[in-house]
């Protein structure tokens, strides 16, 4: 019997929520225990965008007044990708503080090499609340595996009451208390959120720019209630975030059909086992969008995806396998569409694979936007200034 | 003893056997673990983790097997994925699509940690290599640094990065968030936060997981963390 595909197809076009279906609303729990005296839950305070999840609750997204939770692997071989997403909301006059008194998730290492617990996670996630709750700001979460980390450590600490105090115990000892944000947001839920923002200081056309999207799988795949389905993109079916930032900024996004698999980072594979994830990366992701959907581009929204997208395709060509194509965040695709250097702010001179034909089709000039940043490096240089600026990388 | 225990092989996954007991004991730390409950509800050995997993595509790896094991309370096999399976797994929780709401990416983190906690072989061979990282994770509170973007270290990685390594200083001054300036921690990590840090590992035994895998790394860093906490005047 032949597999009617194309009915299946028009069946799932568009996700229905079955109210019958509805898991449990973490809220009623962070609140109950709030109630109970086990936590202190730091609100959505000031002005905020609702953006519908994936059962169709609202999530509230603070616009300003952010406490950015920074990512290790971004700050440390992609910093353009921070710089963009702090460019960006200077650029909209949002005021953020980017704080010294934070650690990252460390659950890189968790899920890499497991030397650690239920309880060290819980505590260093609990610490950076706290931290974040104590200077007022709300707290922006940078990495796709924080975020999802950060919920899973939510779902531990509701469900167990044994950890709970396990994690009161220690955090007072480190003079904290007990801090669960009203809701833990991704930097990628933020620009969906400020996404027409965004569009309205568009001074690049990106017109033409075709692009794919690597949603990344800790976003989406780990406590999935809370992550971003809009009914308009993909009919609900796929998260909205970064291809609903992507169309709004007028580029074509195009589909692949390996589209739910994982980019092949691995956590521990990335760092000594790396020829699985330079395969998976190149055969399972990079081939495929190259194959069904030639992109200017591939953008995805957490540190490992870029990471591994990106640097995996250099051993390839030596194969000859069909890769070749740019790999940024979002932060960084927004940034070079509200007129943002693609050196001084975007960084692309960290990256791997060629990024100067996206350049060029974005209508950038980037042997004259490398000669700039020369100038402003044989500055650094000669010490005639110490750091550049963000007046610097304006001017 | 379990039937399957009669035909095994004389050795697992290329490690020497141990009696059935301690790996009853091993499988008794890994359903005594507060997540376990919540990861395993039974399986209808549908295989929809499997084909959303990217480990099973390069490796001889299943997570439905590790879900049907755990179900059944196969020790044997459990003990046998201890020292081979868990390790393939990439983590990135596409088994999480289990129409059963099991998580086994979720039962191998358990897993791995018996194995870290007990210093079995597969860990310890698992985490050859992986010092430095742990050495930087637990020091710093940041796992990846820019000073760890050597040439020689990811030469697969393109010429890129030796120009990133050759260019290191300038080019993080040549950052504008202040925080990013320096190339040891990835940004500026205050010293009362790694004070905070330190307490933790301590505190959760966190540390004294390395012990069993890696000696010589638990004793550099229980004298790095020491030596910070008698410092800043911080009392155990």
């Amino acid at each position: 019997m032949t597999i009617p595909v194309e009915v299946l197809l028009t069946k799932k076009k568009t996700f229905e929520r079955d109210p019958e279906r509805l898991p449990e609303d973490f809220h009623e729990e962070v609140d109950r225990l709030e109630e109970e005296g086990e936590w202190v839950v730091q609100r959505v305070a000031g002005p905020y965008v609702e953006v519908p999840t994936r059962y169709g609750r609202p999530k509230k997204v603070q616009m300003g007044h952010l406490w950015h939770h920074k990512s290790c692997g971004q700050c440390g071989h992609i910093p353009g990708y921070s710089t963009s997403i702090f460019w960006v909301m200077r650029k909209l006059g949002l005021d953020y503080h980017d704080p010294r008194d934070q650690t990252s998730c460390t659950a890189w290492n968790y899920y890499a090499s497991a030397t650690s617990n239920a309880a060290a996670q819980a505590a260093v996630a609990l610490r950076n609340f706290a931290a974040a709750q104590e200077t007022g700001y709300f707290p922006l979460v940078h990495c796709g595996t924080s975020y999802g980390h950060y919920k899973e450590v939510r779902e531990e600490l509701i469900r167990h009451p044994e950890l709970r105090a396990q994690v009161r115990a220690i955090l007072a000892k480190l003079g904290k208390q007990m801090v669960m944000p009203e809701e833990i947001v991704h930097y990628s839920e933020w620009f969906y959120a400020m996404r027409h923002e965004i569009a309205a200081r568009q001074v690049r056309s990106f017109e033409g720019i075709a692009v794919t999207v690597h949603p990344a799988c800790h976003y989406y795949k780990l406590v999935e209630g809370d992550a971003i389905y809009d009914p308009d993109v993909y009919g609900g079916q796929r998260t909205a975030i970064v291809t609903g930032v992507a169309q709004a900024l007028g580029a074509e996004v195009r589909s692949y059909s390996t589209w739910f698999d994982c980019c092949g980072f691995g956590f521990r594979h990335i760092l000594v086992q790396r020829d699985f994830t330079r395969s998976f990366a190149t055969r399972r992701k990079i081939e495929v969008m190259k194959e069904e959907a030639d992109p200017d581009v591939v953008l995805t929204h957490d540190t490992g995806c870029v990471t591994t997208l990106d640097k995996s395709q250099f051993a390839a060509r030596a194969h000859e396998r069909n890769v070749g194509v740019p790999v940024m965040s979002e932060a960084q695709f927004a940034a070079l569409a509200m007129g943002a250097h693609p050196y001084k702010v975007c960084q692309l001179h960290w990256h791997s694979a060629d990024y100067r034909p996206l350049l060029e089709k974005m209508g950038i000039d980037w042997e004259q936007a490398w000669a700039e940043f020369q100038q402003d490096i044989k500055r650094l240089e000669n010490g005639d200034i110490r750091y550049l600026t963000w007046e610097d990388v304006d001017a | 003893m379990a039937a399957s225990a009669l035909y095994k092989a004389p050795d697992v996954a290329g490690y020497g056997d141990v009696p059935y007991e301690e790996k009853a004991r091993l499988f008794d730390l890994v359903k005594a673990d507060l997540r376990y409950p919540d990861y395993l509800y039974g399986c209808y050995e549908c295989g929809i983790c499997v084909a959303v997993c990217p480990s099973a595509r390069f490796y001889d790896f299943s997570p439905r097997r590790v879900a049907q094991a755990a179900a059944r309370e196969d020790v044997e096999l459990i003990y046998q994925q201890m020292q081979e399976d868990i390790w393939e797994c990439s983590q990135c929780f596409s088994c999480l699509r289990c129409p059963r709401g099991n998580n086994p990416g979720g039962i191998i983190t358990i897993m791995r940690e018996v194995a870290v906690n007990n210093g079995l072989a597969s860990a310890r061979e698992a985490l050859e290599g992986y010092s430095r990282i742990i050495y930087k994770i637990m020091s710093t509170g940041t796992q990846v640094s820019p000073d760890m973007l050597q040439p020689d270290a990811f030469p697969d990685w393109g010429p890129e990065v030796k120009d990133v390594s050759d260019n290191l200083d300038l080019w993080r001054r040549a950052l504008p968030p202040e925080t990013l300036h320096t190339t040891r921690t990835g940004w500026d990590v205050a010293p009362r936060t790694l004070v905070e840090l330190y307490l933790i590992w301590f505190e959760t035994g966190a540390l004294d997981m390395i012990k069993g895998v890696d000696e010589g790394l638990h004793m550099i860093l229980e004298e790095v963390m020491e030596e910070r906490l008698e410092e800043e005047g911080v009392e155990r």
